[in-house]
């Protein structure tokens, strides 16, 4: 028998799935040919990608001069796409990891889209330093790799470095353990499919049977990579903060940033799930799998963190006032008062004022509103790495050297092009994997069914108390 | 991997829990289960079944152990022994600038090699072709398998019996 659910909780799954429905429903839009819509996201996808190349090979042949970076303001929108698309990349670990060890069932519903958005995100962010190298093909370098120059290390008191060691690492064990989860689903794909496409999904389903004693492992396994990953996620962006706040830069030499960052991160990343499960539910036709709970409860994360971010933003500005340090103060006078005051009206707008309407709990199952507000943190989230990094960086000791920066068009061109790199993937994604976790959704049926649980309960579940209306 | 077949009789379920009270008659009932297969882990199973908890975290933590240990003693020696460098007057042995680098080193060993270990120790890997009994059993069908070289006529029809009694739908035999 499965365990007593209390009858006021939500069900997560609605519709009075069975089984096969379940397999039928996802399973299904990865063998039907793709829609219209598809095709055309597709297309401008693709289109942004190609602007990406175009940008990153214009970068490359004219250098790094073609970029409005100056000597006072040596960090733009690159290493703000940077921050920004690493944030973006916490969402799917923290509803995997961190929501599997606090036993949360409705991360069942976005855990394999969210750990997708994940990789993806984690792939545009690692574009930003790489490009920003100029001669991208030395990016090897920043490796401790055994050399003829010495062997010259590098420098492993550095946060950069660091930097190295948490992105690639966190790039590694998300893409595993999305992997991982992704192979008995693949064995489904694969058990329905005939001729080329059964080779194809047997060859990536690793020859996955369904064994009891395969999936005890896989089982334990899943539980040690969400256990491993919970300080990973954390200490990623942890570390990410470490850039600025190790430096000795009014303004970043900070010890609120690495919860800060963390905090803005979870913020941003579930406004990326929000708008991607939007779309996705809509257009492969998952209602019953993503539901108004699931976007409620996602909604819930939303509100907590910005408010964490917002008092952040406040403790920031009080500690500056109470430090009694005028280049403290005065950093922090201009992020409100100087040349970028826009861009710090723009994220405290976005970021803190905004969410507060999640307060509502009708704003907060409003699917327009919750979609137009995942935009507007996206953005907030957005202005807040510019915040941090160029109105710093415009006004620093020397006021003779203080300068202005807005970015070129290659500069632009190469944001725009790494969303189309996001989006080729995802929708790449999205046509070849099954987008919600078949076997994940089948093992919490009977907990979270609307048929078993909720006020739709059936009545020859005896054993459980209906709840009318 | 197995380079002979094996006859395997098996019987379909449609539900885990009329599976779960099947495999517990037949530990009752002395018989020898070869496999159980499903959909999905079903909770409490491994149990029943009999099945020793998984060791993989063990393997996990040694391997974790062995990413810590080589990344902190590595950039000792590179900073002590190797190439000593002073960054902003600070030790050479700076160790808590070494506490990021190692805890991530960990991570990423730990992670990897239980990966490894896990698809190793199952048989599995891309392009492997392991046998399966049915299709439907990625789907919505939950399988009891008896391993049947060597039974005689009388065996096997007691285990077709068992089979349909406790409630299984389609009862077949492959050679896998």
């Amino acid at each position: 028998m499965s365990a007593p659910i209390s009858a006021i909780r939500e069900p997560l799954i609605t519709g009075s799935k069975t089984y096969h429905t379940i397999t039928e429903d996802i399973c299904g839009p990865t063998e039907r040919t793709p829609t219209t819509a598809w095709m055309i996201a597709f297309i401008v996808a693709v289109t942004g990608l190609a602007l990406y190349a175009f940008s990153v090979t214009w970068t490359v042949w004219v250098g790094i001069g073609s970029w409005n970076l100056n000597r006072t303001i040596n960090w733009g929108w690159d290493i703000t796409n940077f921050v920004w698309w690493v944030g973006i990349g916490h969402a799917g670990t923290l509803i995997s990891a961190i929501l599997l060890l606090f036993r949360q069932k409705w991360r069942t519903g976005v855990n394999r889209a969210a750990e997708a958005m994940t990789i993806f995100a984690v792939m545009c962010a690692g574009q930003f330093p790489l490009i920003h190298m100029g001669r991208l093909w030395l990016g090897f370098f920043i490796f401790p790799y055994p050399n003829t120059r010495g062997p010259l290390w590098v420098n492993f008191n550095s946060p950069l470095l660091w930097d190295v060691f948490a992105i690639s690492t966190y790039f590694t064990v998300s893409l595993l353990f999305w992997y991982t989860g992704l192979v008995p689903d693949f064995a489904t794909v694969r058990d329905r499919a005939k001729g080329l496409r059964r080779k194809i999904y047997n060859y990536i389903s690793f020859g996955w049977t369904g064994s009891a004693k395969h999936w005890q492992r896989w089982e334990s396994l899943s539980l040690v990579l969400a256990g491993l990953a919970t300080p990973l996620v954390l200490s990623v962006h942890t570390i990410v903060s470490f850039d600025f706040a190790t430096s000795v830069i009014p303004g970043w030499h900070t010890t609120i940033f690495p919860p800060y960052f963390v905090a803005g991160a979870i913020f941003s990343g579930f406004a990326m799930v929000q708008t991607l499960m939007i779309m996705t539910r809509k257009v492969l036709k998952l209602e019953d799998y993503i539901t108004l709970e699931h976007i409620d409860s996602m909604n819930k994360v939303i509100l907590a963190t910005g408010s964490i971010v917002g008092v952040a933003y406040l403790t920031e500005l009080f500690i500056a006032w109470y430090s009694g340090y005028i280049y403290e103060q005065f950093a922090f006078y201009n992020r409100v008062m100087g040349p970028y005051f826009w861009s710090y009206i723009g994220m405290m707008g976005c970021n803190v004022i905004s969410p507060q309407i999640f307060w509502s709990k009708k704003m907060r199952r409003s699917i327009l509103v919750t979609f137009f507000m995942s935009i507007f943190i996206n953005i907030g989230m957005w202005f807040e790495r510019f915040v941090i990094i160029a109105s710093t960086l415009a006004r620093d000791y020397l006021p003779s050297s203080w300068s202005y920066y807005s970015p070129s068009w290659v500069e632009v061109c190469l944001f725009i092009g790494t969303l189309g790199l996001f989006s080729t993937l995802y929708l790449v994604f999205m046509r070849v994997a099954p987008v919600v976790a078949v076997a994940e959704i089948k093992a919490i049926l009977k907990t979270a069914g609307d048929q078993y649980v909720g006020p739709n309960i059936k009545h020859d579940n005896d054993h459980k108390e209906s709840t009318h209306h | 991997m197995k380079q002979e077949s094996t006859q395997v009789l098996y019987g379909l379920y449609n539900d885990e829990e009329v599976l779960l009270h099947a495999v517990k008659k037949a530990k009752e009932d002395h018989l020898d289960i070869m496999d159980v297969y499903s959909p999905f882990p079903i909770h409490g199973l491994d149990n029943i079944l009999g099945l020793t908890e998984s060791r993989i975290h063990i393997a996990g933590f040694i391997y974790g152990l062995i990413g810590c240990l080589s990344a902190f003693l590595f950039m000792t020696w590179v900073f002590t022994r190797d190439w000593p460098i002073i960054f902003g007057g600070k030790p050479y042995f700076s160790a808590l600038a070494f506490i990021p680098i190692t805890f991530e080193v960990t991570v990423l060993f730990a992670s990897v090699g239980m990966v490894v270990t896990f698809y190793t120790i199952c048989g599995m890997g891309p392009g492997v072709d392991n046998p399966t009994l049915d299709d439907r059993i990625t789907d919505d069908k939950f399988c009891i398998a008896f391993d049947v070289d060597d039974a005689d006529e009388a065996k096997q029809t007691v285990l077709r019996q068992f089979l349909t009694d406790t409630g299984a739908e389609e009862v077949n035999v492959k050679s896998i």
